[in-house]
């Protein structure tokens, strides 16, 4: 299939890229700005959170990011009840304007695992209020099947935990999961590096969401890019079929005519 | 009059709007959401919803996050 018409579709909108990149985390708005253009990245997250009051002098995020041609994924980052997750979420629909929303309910400050009982619960809250919901969910495969049957638009497995780089932990619970729902499965956290990216699209996922792993990189803007390739590097090797992996050799070239 | 403001203590016009509230604090309305009293109001209403003596007022916008 020609990538052109491999489009992303979630929730009836349809997507060219499948890298989601975060905004937090950069040295500058500017190279924010720089790393998501050339990620080539549509959707793009960002956190809910008070209006500094007293210092009115610094620059605003959206000074630097244009919502008409990016999709704002707002994110509850930080929330670790569904109650606040869910008032986040109201929030963030209306200072955007938009019912999409990447929903993470946190259980625990060390490891920054999903709360998967508090998350069910908002999730199920927001989807009745209208909500287009991303839900953040650790890699497991009967929690993303009751995600997607109580109407969430997607699931976001986590690779590895949140800014941890450590790649595609569970490769086959990943695998499972894109068997067993039928909504875009996207990775979302724990990637580190291009190839990291590419194993989580060679797999058979629909996209990749980071942040740290081209923020916290050495040249983010050069990092970007390298995301952007892998994500069409991995969704083209999936899309090709690899070969099976043997034990043993099979020679590429022909037996015949050797020189006896 | 007094209002919680983002959690801080804060001293504002009486029964003023929460148009003036941010026209006051130079935050434009485009880009911000508004809580009263954990409830939130709709941008449309900015004009017309006057704060209360003891109010608590949260306003939030977007920042950079994953």
């Amino acid at each position: 299939m020609p990538l052109e018409s491999d489009k992303l579709i979630i929730a009836g909108r349809e997507f060219n890229s499948r890298l989601m990149v975060g905004t937090g985390k950069y040295a500058s708005f500017q190279q924010m700005a720089q790393a998501l253009e050339i990620s080539g990245a549509e959707i793009i997250t960002v956190a809910v959170r008070r209006v500094n009051i007293s210092d009115r002098s610094k620059e605003s995020l959206l000074d630097y990011i244009d919502p008409k041609r990016y999709t704002l994924l707002p994110n509850t980052a930080g929330c670790y009840t569904a109650d606040d997750a869910v008032r986040t979420c109201r929030l963030a629909r209306e200072a955007g304007l938009s019912d999409f929303v990447k929903l993470e309910v946190l259980g625990d400050e060390k490891t920054l695992f999903p709360d998967n009982e508090e998350l069910l619960k908002a999730a199920k809250i927001l989807v009745k209020e209208g909500f287009t919901v991303l839900p953040y969910t650790s890699d497991d495969v009967i929690m993303c099947r009751k995600l997607e049957d109580i109407g969430c638009a997607a699931v976001m497995p986590l690779g590895a935990p949140i800014g941890s780089g450590l790649g595609i932990r569970n490769p086959y619970n990943i695998r499972i999961i894109l068997e067993t729902v039928k909504v875009p499965v996207i990775v979302d956290a724990g990637v580190g590096s291009a190839s990291d990216t590419a194993i989580a699209m060679e797999l058979g996922c629909d996209g990749v969401l980071m942040n740290t792993a081209i923020a916290g990189a050495q040249d983010p803007i050069a990092m970007a890019e390298a995301m952007k390739l892998a994500i069409i590097a991995g969704r083209l090797s999936y899309k090709a079929g690899r070969i099976p992996r043997k034990l043993y050799a099979n020679a590429s070239s022909p037996i015949e005519g050797l020189l006896a | 009059m007094r209002v919680t403001l983002n959690g801080e203590p804060a001293e504002i016009g009486d029964n003023g709007t929460i148009a003036d509230l941010l026209d006051s604090l130079r935050i434009g309305r485009e880009r911000v959401a508004v809580e009263v009293n954990l409830d939130i109001v709709p941008k449309a209403m900015y004009d017309i919803h006057r704060l209360s003596e003891g109010d608590k007022i949260e306003v939030v916008h977007f920042v950079g996050g994953g």
